[in-house]
C-alpha cells in the first residue's frame, strides 16, 4: 500500500515529519517497506525564464535561448523544443544535474558549434508527466530561480507500507491515518459525507439473486456525465499509489478504493440492458475481464449480469464490454458487499488477483455502503457533471455490530505489560471501539479481524509499544538441565559425526528430484502437482540421487575424489494415505580412493569394499553387532549385480545396502568410472536394549591369546562370511575371533574352487593350551567347515 | 715381557685392528674358541703344580678376560658403526608428503541445529519432529488459516494430487508450525519444544530456495505471557551469537496462529562489509534485521488441539536455520547450502569434533 505524505495528512491533522510517521507505523505494526521522494532526483532543476529565442546558425530545428536561471546572469542554452519562445517560463537543468529519465549528467557542451550551458526540460525527461513533445511551460507567476519540484508540490514523499492480511481497514489511507491518530501522532480529521439531493428513482432495476455471495447490492445512475481526465490532485495521489490515471470515472472509483479501502464499479449504462443482477454464474459461462483475458466461470462464483450476460466477476474484476470510456454519458455505480470467503475461492479458482479482490476477501466495512455511494457520487458530479438518481438498495449487508467481553487484566496476563484501565479504555476508543462500564467492547464495523479478547490485548500493547514489555525469565527446573534428546536423535547425531570424522563431507540435497532420476532408483510414491521445475518434482524414495548429482557436479568441476554423505528422509506413503518418512544415511564415493603417489604408485579407484567399510564402521557406532549381520543379495537394481549386497539383522530386516553402482545408474547421472555407494536405513536399526551407563563386567584375560591359520578349499559360490561364521561357531568357548586373510583362485586349484585362509584367535581361560587342546580345537574347526564343503588344504 | 703379556699385547692389537664383525669373529675363534690359542693355554693349567697354578692361574684368567672384553667392546663399536652406516644409507627426503587422509565435515545446517538443540535443552526444551509431507489441516486449518484465508495463498505451497484417508489434501509443509499441532494433540501440557526441519515454498531467487530449514519453538503452560517470549528469544539469541549486547526490537505483526503476533528485529552493525549481530540497531552504522516471527498462541489453535485455552496459554516462534547459520558464520549465498560442492562444504563445514557444548560455547570458532 503506497501513498504520499500529503495524502495521509488529508486525513490526519499532524505536523509529523516523514521519519516520525515511518517510525510510528513500524511501532504499531504497519511495516514500512520503503520511502521515496520523487523530488529527491529533481533538486537541481529550477524555474527559469526564457529571455530570448533566436534561430541556431547551424541547425534548422534548434534555437539558441538566452535564459534567466534566477540569479540575473543570463545563460545560453541550445533547445530543440518547438514551443520554446521568448517570455515563457520553464524548468532549467544546469550543468551537473542528472536527467531522471535516462540518468545522464548534463555538461557544458557545444551543440552544432554553439555552447549550451544546460537544458530546458520536458515532463518526460523529469518523469513528472508523459509529454515529451515540448518543454514544460509554467504559469507567468511561477517564481524564477526556485526549485521546481518544491514549487510544483512534488516534494511529497511516498511511503510504502506492508499491510498484514488481517488489516483490511488499513488498505485505505484513512484507516492508516486512524491508526496513527490512535498512536498519538495527530488527530483524525472528521469525514464529511456529502448529502446529495436525488429525488429521481434509479432508472435501472438492481437485484441480488445470490444473497449468500452478494448480500447487498446498492446502485445509482448518474446521467449526463463527461468522462475526461481526472483533476491533477487526484492524478498525483493515484500516481503516488502506483496507479496510472485512466479517465475521471475510473480514477474516481480507484481513488475511493485507495482512500477508504472501498472498491466499487462504474458501468457504462448504454452497454447494459435490462435489470442488473448479482447472481451465481452458470457453469461454462464466460466473461472477458478488464485485463482482456477470458475467464470460464462456474456455478459457485458470483457475477453481476444483465439480460445479455455477465459484466463483472463480482468483487474481483469488471468486464471489458461494459466499462466506462471517454464516450460514457450515463453511469451505473455499483457498491456491493461480497462474502469474503466466496471472493477468496473464486479468486483462487481463476488465479486472478486484483486490488478489489484483496479488499473484498479480507472483508470490507459492511457499514460503509451508503457513505461510499455518496462520496463517489459527489466526486463524479463535481468532476464529470451530470445528475444523480436516488440510490437503489438490493439486500442488506451482514449485521456489522459485534462485541467482545474484555478483561483489562488480560493485558498483563497475556501481553506481559501492566497498562492502567483508563489508558486501555482510551486506546480502544481512539481506535473506534466503544467500551461500556462492564468492559463490553463493541468492535468497530471496519475491524473484521477482531475475534476475541486477545485481539484487544494486541490493540492495547501495540499502541503502548511492544518495546515497553519487560523480559521475564521462564521458570527453570532445579539443578542442571535434564537431557532432552531422544535415542533416535542421539543416534542421528552420532552417525553424522562418525561419518564426518571418517572423511565424508555432509551435503544437504533437495528432497525432490526429477521423475527420471526417481525412476532410475525405484520410483517414488509422491509426485508434486505444482512443482517449481521438472527437476524438483518427485519426493525421493532413495537417498542416493541427490548425492549422485552432487558427485557429478563435483567431478565436472574437476574433483578427483568425492566422498559425500547425507542424512535425510526418504518419502513413502503409509497405508492411511499419510506420509511415511524414513531417516536414511546415504554415502557416495566417486573417483579415487587414493591419488597417485610417490609412495604407493598409481591412483586407486573406490570399490564396493570401501563402501562396506564405511557401512560397518557406522553400524558398529550405532551399536549393531556387525559380525552377526547376514550378508545377502538384494541391494537393488541400481547396484552392480555382482558387487553389492545388503546387511541384514535376520533375513527380513535390512539395515544397509552397499556396493558398486550399476553402470547404467551411473550413466543416468552422467557419472563415469566405478562409483561406490551405500545406504543405511537408520529407522531399521533396533534401539539399544535397556541403555544405561554400566558396561558388562570385563577384565583382560591373564593368558596370551594364540592364533592358528587354516586354509580351506571351498566351492566358489560359498560366501566367505558363512565359512567364517562356521569356524567361529565351532568352539564358542575358545574361539574369540576369525577372519579371512587370504583368498585365491586358479593355480593348482580346480575350476570352481577357491582357497580361503582364515586366521583363528584362541583365548585360553585358566590355563595354557596343551598340544592336545589345540588338536581338539583344530578338529572342531575342520569338521565345522567341512559341513559347508570346505576341505583343509594339505 | 712374558709370553702371556706378549700374547695379550698381540691379541689386543689384532682386535683393535679388526675392521669387520667377521674379522672380529675370526679373532674370537682364534683366541677364545675351543681350539683357540688362549683356550689352549687355559688347558695347560690342569697339568701345572699348585704353585705354578697360583701364579699362572690369575695371569691366564686375566688374559682371557681382557681379550674377551676387548672383543665385546670392539664388537659393540663395529655394530654401532654398521648401524650408523645402514641408517645413513636409508636417509629419505622428509619433505615428501605422508599418505593423504580424507577430511570430512558436518554441514552448517546440521551444526546450527545441534547448537540450537543444546541452547534450548538448557532452557528445558525438547526437540520435536514431524513429517515434511503434511496434511492441509495441520499445516493450515488447525493453525487458524482456513481455506479462504488470504494468508494461505501467501504461503506458495507445493501440493500433491493425493488426499489421505480422512480426505485431507497432502502438501509439503510450508513451515515447521504443524509440529505445534502434532505436539499439542499428542502431549499433555506443560510443553516446551523446539522443532527444527526442512520446509518448502514454491519460491526461488537469489535469497530464496524452494527448500530451506526452519526452527519452531512452542511453550504451553499456565501464566505464560509476551514477557516470557521476549526473554526466551533474547536469551536464545544471546547464547547463539555468544554476545551479551544482542538487542531486540519487537514490532506488532500478524500471523493467523498467534494473537498478539510479534515480529522480532535484531540490531546489527556493519563490520568489514558484513552484518554482524549485536548492538542497537539505531546506532550509527547499525540497522535492524527481521529474524523471527512469534506471538502468543491463538486461542483457536489451542482449541483445535482439544486443549482448554482458559487454562493453557503460551507462545510460539519461528525462524530460519539457514539464515541463522549465515548470520553467525558469514556465508552469503543460500543456494550454496544445497549444492553439495565439496570445496564449499570443506570451507564452511565443521569438524566432526566441533560438538556444541555449553562449557566450550555452542559456537565453533576458527
Amino acid at each position: 500500500m503506497k501513498f504520499s505524505l500529503s495524502w495521509l495528512k488529508a486525513h490526519l491533522e499532524s505536523s509529523a515529519t516523514i521519519d516520525e510517521v515511518a517510525d510510528c507505523l513500524n511501532r504499531i505494526g504497519l511495516e514500512v517497506e520503503g520511502i521515496e521522494n520523487p523530488a529527491a532526483a529533481l533538486g537541481d532543476f529550477r524555474i527559469a525564464k526564457v529571455l530570448s529565442a533566436e534561430p541556431h546558425p547551424q541547425a534548422d530545428k534548434l534555437q539558441l535561448l538566452s535564459i534567466d536561471p534566477g540569479d540575473g546572469k543570463p545563460l545560453q542554452v541550445v533547445c530543440g523544443a518547438p514551443n520554446a519562445r521568448a517570455g515563457m517560463l520553464g524548468v532549467f537543468g544546469p550543468a551537473g544535474a542528472v536527467i531522471p529519465s535516462n540518468g545522464m549528467e548534463l555538461k557544458i557542451a557545444k551543440i552544432r558549434g554553439v555552447e549550451s550551458n544546460g537544458m530546458m526540460c520536458s515532463e518526460a525527461e523529469l518523469e513528472v508527466g508523459d509529454d515529451h513533445d515540448g518543454i514544460i511551460e509554467l504559469p507567468d507567476d511561477a517564481p524564477v530561480g526556485e526549485v521546481y519540484a518544491g514549487w510544483a508540490g512534488l516534494d511529497d514523499p511516498v511511503i510504502d507500507v506492508a499491510i498484514t492480511p488481517n488489516r483490511q481497514d488499513c488498505m485505505g489511507v484513512r484507516g492508516i491515518a486512524r491508526d496513527l491518530a490512535a498512536a498519538g501522532l495527530g488527530e483524525l480529521k472528521a469525514l464529511e459525507i456529502p448529502q446529495i439531493e436525488a429525488p429521481e428513482p434509479c432508472p435501472v432495476e438492481i437485484r441480488t439473486d445470490d444473497p449468500e455471495g452478494c448480500p447487498a447490492f446498492y446502485g445509482r445512475v448518474i446521467s449526463g456525465v463527461k468522462n475526461g481526465a481526472s483533476p491533477a490532485w487526484m492524478q498525483a495521489r493515484l500516481k503516488s499509489a502506483g496507479q496510472k490515471p485512466i479517465s475521471a470515472l475510473v480514477d474516481i472509483t480507484n481513488y475511493v478504493m485507495l482512500d477508504h479501502g472501498r472498491p466499487s464499479h462504474a458501468y457504462d449504462l448504454a452497454k447494459l440492458s435490462g435489470a442488473v443482477v448479482a447472481r451465481k454464474a452458470k457453469d461454462g459461462e464466460k466473461v472477458t475481464a478488464l485485463n482482456e483475458k477470458e475467464y470460464a466461470l462456474t456455478s459457485d462464483m458470483t457475477v453481476i449480469a444483465d439480460d445479455k450476460g455477465v459484466h463483472d466477476i463480482a468483487g474481483i474484476m469488471g468486464g471489458i464490454d461494459s466499462g466506462c470510456s471517454q464516450d460514457t454519458r450515463d453511469v451505473l455505480l455499483e457498491i456491493a458487499y461480497f462474502t469474503p470467503e466466496n471472493i477468496a475461492l473464486t479468486g483462487q479458482a481463476l488465479a486472478l488477483t486484483s486490488d478489489a479482490r484483496m479488499r473484498f476477501e479480507r472483508g470490507v466495512d459492511p457499514a460503509f455502503l451508503d457513505d461510499a455511494v455518496q462520496i463517489i457520487t459527489a466526486y463524479i458530479l463535481e468532476i464529470c457533471g451530470g445528475k444523480a438518481s436516488d440510490i437503489m438498495r438490493a439486500g442488506a449487508p451482514p449485521a456489522a455490530q459485534r462485541s467482545v467481553q474484555y478483561d483489562p487484566a488480560l493485558c498483563l496476563s497475556l501481553g506481559g505489560i501492566a497498562v492502567d484501565q483508563a489508558k486501555q479504555w482510551q486506546i480502544l476508543e481512539s481506535l473506534g471501539f466503544a467500551v461500556d462500564g462492564s468492559w463490553k467492547v463493541t468492535v468497530p464495523t471496519w475491524r473484521r479481524d477482531i475475534d476475541g479478547p486477545p485481539d484487544l490485548v494486541e490493540e492495547v500493547v501495540r499502541m503502548v509499544g511492544l518495546d515497553n514489555i519487560k523480559s521475564v525469565a521462564l521458570p527453570r527446573a532445579e539443578g542442571v538441565a535434564k537431557p532432552t534428546a531422544t535415542p533416535a536423535q542421539e543416534l542421528e547425531r552420532k552417525l553424522r559425526r562418525i561419518a564426518a570424522s571418517r572423511g565424508l563431507k555432509e551435503a544437504v540435497n533437495w528432497s525432490f528430484i526429477s521423475e527420471k532420476e526417481a525412476a532410475a532408483l525405484g520410483g517414488g510414491d509422491w509426485v508434486l502437482a505444482n512443482p517449481i521445475s521438472e527437476d524438483m518434482k518427485a519426493m525421493r524414495a532413495s537417498i542416493l540421487p541427490g548425492l549422485l548429482s552432487a558427485a557429478q557436479r563435483n567431478m565436472d568441476r574437476g574433483a578427483s575424489s568425492v566422498r559425500l554423505f547425507e542424512i535425510g528422509r526418504r518419502y513413502f506413503k503409509a497405508k492411511d494415505g499419510a506420509s511415511d518418512e524414513r531417516l536414511t544415511l546415504g554415502l557416495v564415493l566417486a573417483g579415487e580412493r587414493s591419488s597417485r603417489s610417490w609412495a604407493s604408485g598409481k591412483a586407486q579407484k573406490f570399490d564396493a569394499f570401501d563402501a562396506k567399510a564405511y557401512v560397518t564402521t557406522l553400524l558398529d557406532a550405532a551399536g549393531v553387532d556387525t559380525e552377526r549381520l547376514m550378508v545377502m543379495d538384494g541391494a537393488g537394481d541400481h547396484y552392480h549385480p555382482g558387487q553389492s549386497a545388503t546387511l541384514r539383522l535376520g533375513p527380513k530386516n535390512i539395515l544397509a545396502a552397499f556396493g558398486l553402482l550399476h553402470p547404467a545408474t551411473a550413466k543416468a547421472f552422467d557419472l563415469t568410472g566405478p562409483i561406490a555407494a551405500a545406504e543405511i536405513y537408520i529407522d531399521a536399526i533396533p534401539p539399544k536394549k535397556a541403555p544405561g551407563f554400566m558396561r558388562p563386567a570385563y577384565s583382560p584375560p591373564p593368558l596370551q591369546a594364540v592364533t592358528r591359520d587354516f586354509a580351506f578349499v571351498v566351492p566358489e559360490a560359498l560366501a566367505a562370511s558363512d565359512l567364517v561364521a562356521a569356524v567361529r561357531g565351532s568352539d564358542k568357548t575358545n574361539i574369540v575371533a576369525a577372519r579371512v586373510f587370504d583368498r585365491f583362485t586358479g593355480g593348482s586349484l580346480p575350476e570352481g574352487k577357491v582357497s580361503l585362509a582364515i586366521e583363528v584367535t584362541l583365548q585360553p581361560l585358566d590355563k595354557s593350551y596343551t598340544e592336545q587342546d589345540l588338536q581338539t580345537i583344530s578338529e572342531k574347526v575342520i569338521a565345522s567347515a567341512a559341513k559347508l564343503g570346505a576341505e583343509l588344504r594339505g | 715381557m712374558s709370553d702371556t703379556e706378549q700374547l695379550k699385547s698381540e691379541a689386543l692389537g689384532a682386535i683393535e685392528g679388526a675392521d669387520s664383525l667377521d674379522a672380529l669373529e675370526g679373532l674370537r675363534v682364534g683366541y677364545l674358541g675351543k681350539q683357540g690359542s688362549i683356550s689352549a693355554l687355559m688347558k695347560t693349567l690342569g697339568q701345572m703344580s699348585p704353585e705354578e697354578k697360583k701364579v699362572q692361574g690369575p695371569l691366564l684368567n686375566g688374559l682371557r678376560n681382557d681379550v674377551a672384553e676387548a672383543i665385546a667392546t670392539r664388537k659393540a663399536k663395529l655394530e654401532t658403526a654398521a648401524l650408523n652406516a645402514q641408517l645413513a644409507s636409508e636417509r629419505m627426503d622428509m619433505s615428501l608428503p605422508g599418505p593423504e587422509t580424507a577430511k570430512g565435515s558436518v554441514h552448517p545446517v546440521s551444526q546450527v541445529m545441534e547448537e540450537l538443540a543444546e541452547i534450548f535443552a538448557d532452557m528445558g526444551f525438547a526437540v520435536a519432529e514431524g513429517p515434511e509431507i503434511e496434511d492441509d489441516w495441520r499445516n493450515f486449518t488447525a493453525l487458524n488459516i482456513p481455506e479462504t484465508h488470504p494468508a494461505r495463498a501467501m504461503h506458495d505451497t507445493f501440493y500433491f494430487p493425493d488426499k489421505d484417508d480422512s480426505g485431507r489434501a497432502m502438501l509439503l509443509r510450508t513451515h515447521t508450525s504443524p509440529v505445534q499441532i502434532r505436539t499439542m494433540t499428542s502431549e499433555e501440557p506443560p510443553i516446551r519444544i523446539i522443532a527444527p526441519g526442512r520446509v518448502y515454498r514454491s519460491d526461488s531467487d537469489a535469497t530464496h530456495t524452494p527448500m530451506f530449514h526452519q526452527i519452531e519453538g512452542l511453550v504451553i503452560d499456565r501464566d505464560i505471557h509476551l514477557g516470557h517470549l521476549k526473554w526466551t528469544l533474547e536469551t536464545f539469541l544471546r547464547a547463539f551469537f555468544e554476545r551479551d549486547d544482542v538487542v531486540l526490537r519487537l514490532r506488532p505483526s500478524y500471523f493467523p496462529f498467534t494473537e498478539p503476533s510479534v515480529e522480532v528485529d535484531v540490531g546489527y552493525s556493519i563490520e568489514k562489509g558484513k552484518r554482524v549481530i549485536g548492538g542497537h540497531g539505531d546506532d550509527a552504522d547499525g540497522g535492524w534485521m527481521e529474524v523471527l516471527g512469534s506471538g502468543m498462541v491463538n486461542r483457536r489453535v489451542i482449541e483445535n488441539c482439544d486443549l482448554d485455552p482458559d487454562v493453557w496459554q503460551g507462545f510460539a516462534f519461528g525462524t530460519g536455520v539457514d539464515r541463522l547459520a549465515m548470520l553467525k558464520y558469514g556465508m552469503d549465498d543460500l543456494r550454496a547450502f544445497f549444492d553439495g560442492d565439496a570445496r564449499w562444504l570443506g570451507h564452511y563445514g565443521f569438524d566432526a569434533q566441533d560438538v556444541p557444548t555449553l562449557s566450550a560455547g555452542v559456537g565453533a570458532r576458527i
